[in-house]
């Protein structure tokens, strides 16, 4: 072999792996072919570890008209003619080198991943975990990326409805940002990335090619960052104008007839998105990389091919229209190219003028071998799980309201307002719920439908059991939805997990992602889009294993959508579903933000009864539809205690709560073991799984009952709206106003560095 | 009630400049919900004849990459923009709008970034400061208005012998209030100069503010307040061509 290691290293490729291109090639390959190579086959675009694993999802339902893997994005079917393109990436290690702009070219990708398919953008989520905000360095990425994410979402005009921002040591120096993009489009408009039909003309429109990003999907995303590099110059510099010009005129361009394709330049560059628009349409292709507009002089065809330079498009132009496509961009001032033709023979042929650089087989680049390494139990996990409630005192009546105030104030809970306000969350005029709920909900103009979104992810759990973490994160996102009075109807996922290779993070993965599909299967939901992110580790060892879940849902009329906050004086509340009872191992203490806050813990094992959930989920939402709810709100972290104060705090209006009731039931008498589950704080803020408070008029409850008989689902009675105060008889009583206040400030006070 | 605006024959311009993104929600607002008539106007026009009111909509017009509307008020429809004003057009900017008028010197003063130096998308009360412009001849003088902002460089700035002025000839159209009509510091998002949220000219037929009234038009939306503006146009309209 005739390589050196290093450069092998360079482009993230073994030596067997180098191999196996000598023996498929019939010769040594050229240094242009071993960039594109590496590039390809690297996790982040060959997916080699995950790709087996994800076969496990669930892809196929009713409504879906575009699955996982087909297309740049999923599609699914919303009636009136109408269709959802949806998807979540990550950008977490250009996060991690340079927040401001590895957020930023985060939300230009995903966007760009929709209006590649002819939707138009019309809402922004993300998803962020960072380390404790009381290290700086974890503050100035928390910063950073939220500015990013602002100066690059507010300029394209494109809605950030909200998302979730959570907190954890193993996320210090490796953030996690998922940003998730949703559009619409008309059925029938859509627009496929497939390369087809040989003689037809490749062009290059929008940003000129730099020397930015190389090596960015090879050499920054799919290896550790391990700190000693100066890795800065692999991260993009994003230019949102240009995105939205390029928005406006693609979508444009996707109404003609002048186009078979279109496909975004992201990770590797021309490289990855020429090749897997080539290998999609069975087709080969022929560059000259002498007619790329170039930003800098002097570039090889390596640097061209694998330049990351962000707001760039390929078009696969029909035959004799590229004058056309020429014209339409240049009235919106962005430049384009003919850069090459496709061909029908399959192989990939890039040239310097007449110099070919690069002659390879599409097939051989669009399929990098696949690796199932041996997954390991961690050997830690056994006693992560084990957790004797004897060692944990109980809170005491007089300290519930202490306990309560100190959940409400810490980052994991409290409010999030002063991050989403930076974030333009009303333009496009169809934010009917804002950020801030336990959905966002936006209308879809000219029908009567509405469409609600969120994102969820509990690293906590995860770690602490990665089937259960996966199948809850799944059934939480949906019961987020139903509470919004939506149908949820398909999956995008973010699968953040340490290094592969690792037998113990390989285990991690694939019980998160058997998790995710059981729970799919369970709920009916199919899992359309999403993204891997491996090697997420820094010097401390491998992040929680952090599957986030993005969903869609439907709400067929959207003056049937409901919110968390308690409206009106009299009106009753119940906790619909897994009531009090001591269930073994439910008492919910297991991964609870009151044991990592209160105690210093991260211990025990969740559960989930994905059969109880899908039918609290159901019994939920034919009561909204029936009219009965006037206010749902997901019972998870921080537990019971703190979903009312947030009803109380929305709603600004009070609960004369009731629950003694609840302790008294099981005493827990000369049993040697004490039922955990009617412990009080196991009572008041322990997270067990499919339960949502909710509130309704008294001449409501009798429909009620009748639905939650039918679906076999219980309600307990807590108490009735009312007051300007929190009251739980005999343990909490505390003012709206000072509730408010400990949860609206928790968030501020972190971010400027305070405890 | 829509059809006989049409009848009327009222129309209003919107500007559409590269970056601009409120433009379609101005139409929606104008043309969906009160069903007047609407045209979308590329900023390389220069023809605004035939246009009762023309609206510049927020954005980040040329990315904002420079000053907020510094290289927008350049585009070749402003030359046109100002000659309609100065014929007594109506001119209303909103958000990047406004920022344009101001770098155009259609309107007195700069828009600052925030005090707080972060940007902010919230609901604000507006009070209403002078309802005899024909952009509030449909509210009342105290009327607090609940109406959305979605900006960094809403921080208004004028010099304290103009700023007097102003106050004096009544431009000062709407301030930053609490739901109760009290201008206070708390109700102020931004840092501007006597809580200002909108002026309009000396002669009172270019109106800027910083908040976005076309996204208070439904109630699903949270609010239906803004119309009260686009209504005061309309009505100001018809009787001046009735």
């Amino acid at each position: 072999m005739n390589i050196a290691k290093e450069d092998l290293d360079k482009v993230a490729l073994s030596e067997q792996e180098y191999e196996l291109i000598i023996r498929e090639l019939g010769r040594e390959p050229t240094g242009v072919e071993l960039g594109i190579l590496g590039s390809l086959w690297s996790e982040h675009c060959g997916y080699k570890h995950s790709k087996p694993l994800l076969k496990l999802l669930p892809s196929s339902g009713r409504r879906v008209m575009v699955g996982l893997g087909e297309e740049n994005a999923g599609v699914v079917n919303i009636g009136d003619g109408l269709v959802v393109v949806m998807k979540m990436e990550s950008h977490n290690h250009p996060s991690a080198v340079e927040p401001f702009q590895g957020a930023a070219t985060g939300i230009g990708g995903i966007v760009r991943d929709i209006f590649t398919m002819g939707a138009r953008p019309v809402a922004l989520m993300n998803s962020l975990c960072f380390g404790p905000l009381f290290q700086t360095h974890n503050r100035y990425l928390c910063n950073g990326v939220i500015d990013g994410i602002a100066s690059y979402g507010n300029c394209l005009g494109i809605p950030n409805v909200g998302g979730e921002l959570s907190f954890s040591e193993c996320y210090s120096f490796n953030p996690l940002v998922n940003v998730l993009c949703l559009g619409i489009a008309r059925e029938g408009e859509l627009v496929s990335s497939s390369m087809e039909g040989e003689g037809n003309i490749l062009m290059l429109v929008g940003a000129d090619t730099g020397r930015d990003g190389i090596y960015g999907a090879s050499g920054l995303a799919s290896r550790t960052l391990d700190g000693d590099q100066e890795l800065r110059p692999t991260v993009q510099v994003g230019n949102p104008f240009l995105e939205k010009l390029l928005i406006e005129a693609c979508l444009e361009l996707a109404h003609t007839d002048w186009i078979v394709g279109m496909q975004d330049l992201g990770a590797a560059g021309l490289t990855s998105s020429a090749i897997e628009s080539a290998a999609k349409g069975g087709c080969g292709l022929n560059i000259d990389v002498l007619e790329v507009p170039r930003r800098e002089d002097n570039m090889t065809p390596y640097e061209v091919m694998l330049s990351e330079s962000q707001e760039r498009m390929l078009l696969i132009v029909k035959k004799g229209y590229q004058d056309e496509v020429k014209a339409l961009f240049d009235r919106w001032e962005i430049a384009s190219a003919v850069i090459g033709q496709v061909t029908g023979d399959g192989i990939a042929i890039v040239r310097e003028g007449e110099e070919i650089t690069a002659e390879v087989p599409v097939s051989l680049l669009s399929n990098p071998p696949l690796y199932r390494p041996r997954a390991r139990r961690p050997s830690w996990l056994g006693k992560a799980q084990s957790l004797d409630l004897r060692d944990v005192s109980d809170v005491k009546p007089r300290q519930c309201k202490s306990v309560l105030l100190q959940l409400l104030s810490s980052p994991n809970i409290a409010s999030k307002e002063v991050v989403y306000r930076q974030y333009d969350h009303q333009v496009l005029n169809n934010s009917v719920v804002l950020p801030g709920s336990d959905a966002a909900v936006l209308r879809v103009k000219g029908t009567k439908k509405g469409l609600a979104l969120t994102t969820d992810s509990n690293g906590k759990y995860c770690y602490l059991d990665p089937f259960v973490g996966g199948a809850v994160a799944v059934a939480e996102a949906a019961r987020n939805l139903v509470c919004s009075g939506a149908d949820p109807m398909a999956v995008t996922d973010c699968l953040n997990f340490g290094d592969p290779e690792k037998g113990e993070v390989y285990y991690q993965l694939r019980e998160c992602i058997k998790g995710i599909a059981r729970a799919c299967r369970e709920l009916q939901l199919p899992v359309i889009s999403g993204n891997v992110s491996l090697y997420n580790e820094s010097k401390e060892g491998a992040i929680y294993p952090t599957p986030v879940i993005g969903m869609v849902g439907l709400i067929d009329d959207i003056s049937n959508c409901c919110t968390p906050s308690f409206k009106d004086e009299g009106d009753l509340v119940f906790l619909l579903g897994e009531g009090f009872s001591g269930v073994e191992g439910r008492d919910g203490l297991g991964g609870s933000e009151y044991l990592a806050v209160v105690h210093g813990l991260v211990k025990g094992k969740p559960s989930m009864d994905l059969s109880l959930e899908r039918r609290v989920q159901g019994c939920l939402l034919e009561s909204i539809r029936a009219g009965l709810i006037k206010s749902a709100h997901d019972c998870s972290h921080g537990g019971l205690a703190v979903t009312v104060a947030e009803s109380c705090i929305a709603g600004n209006i009070g609960l004369r709560g009731e629950i003694s009731c609840y302790l008294e039931e099981h005493p827990a008498k000369g049993k040697e073991t004490p039922d955990a589950s009617t412990r009080l704080d196991s009572i008041l803020f322990g997270e067990r799984q499919s339960r949502i408070v909710i509130s309704l008029t008294r001449s409501a409850l009798v429909k009620l009952s009748r639905i939650a008989r039918k679906w076999r689902v219980s309600m307990a009675f807590l108490g009735e709206v009312g007051g300007q105060h929190l009251i739980v008889e005999g343990y909490i009583d505390v003012s709206i106003a000072e509730l408010r206040k400990t949860w609206e400030g928790g968030l501020s006070r972190a971010l400027q560095g305070g405890a | 009630m829509n059809c006989r605006l049409f009848v009327c024959g009222m129309k209003f311009g919107i500007v559409v400049f590269p970056g601009t993104w409120s433009d379609g929600d101005c139409h929606y607002a104008i043309s969906d919900v009160l069903g007047v008539k609407a045209d979308y106007i590329w900023h390389k026009e220069i023809d605004l004849s035939g246009y009762d009111c023309v609206v510049l909509p927020g954005g980040f017009s040329y990315g904002d990459y420079l000053r907020a509307g510094a290289i927008a008020r350049f585009s070749p429809i402003m030359d046109s923009v100002g000659q309609f004003a100065r014929s007594g057009g109506l001119v209303i900017g909103i958000c990047n709008g406004f920022q344009i008028l101001c770098e155009a010197r259609l309107l007195p003063g700069i828009l600052l970034p925030a005090d707080h130096l972060q940007y902010r998308c919230q609901w604000v009360n507006l009070r209403v400061e002078n309802d005899e412009s024909p952009f509030t001849s449909k509210c009342h003088k105290g009327q607090v208005l609940r109406i959305p902002i979605s900006h960094y460089e809403g921080n208004y700035y004028v010099d304290e012998s103009t700023l007097q002025m102003m106050e004096a000839n009544g431009q000062v159209i709407f301030r930053y209030s609490s739901a109760a009509a009290r201008v206070t510091h708390a109700a102020n998002p931004n840092g501007s100069l006597h809580n200002i949220a909108g002026i309009v000219n000396r002669e009172g037929n270019v109106l800027g503010m910083m908040p976005h009234p076309e996204r208070a038009c439904e109630d699903i939306l949270g609010s239906t307040d803004g119309n009260l503006i686009w209504e005061s146009v309309i009505e100001y309209c018809q009787r001046r061509s009735g």
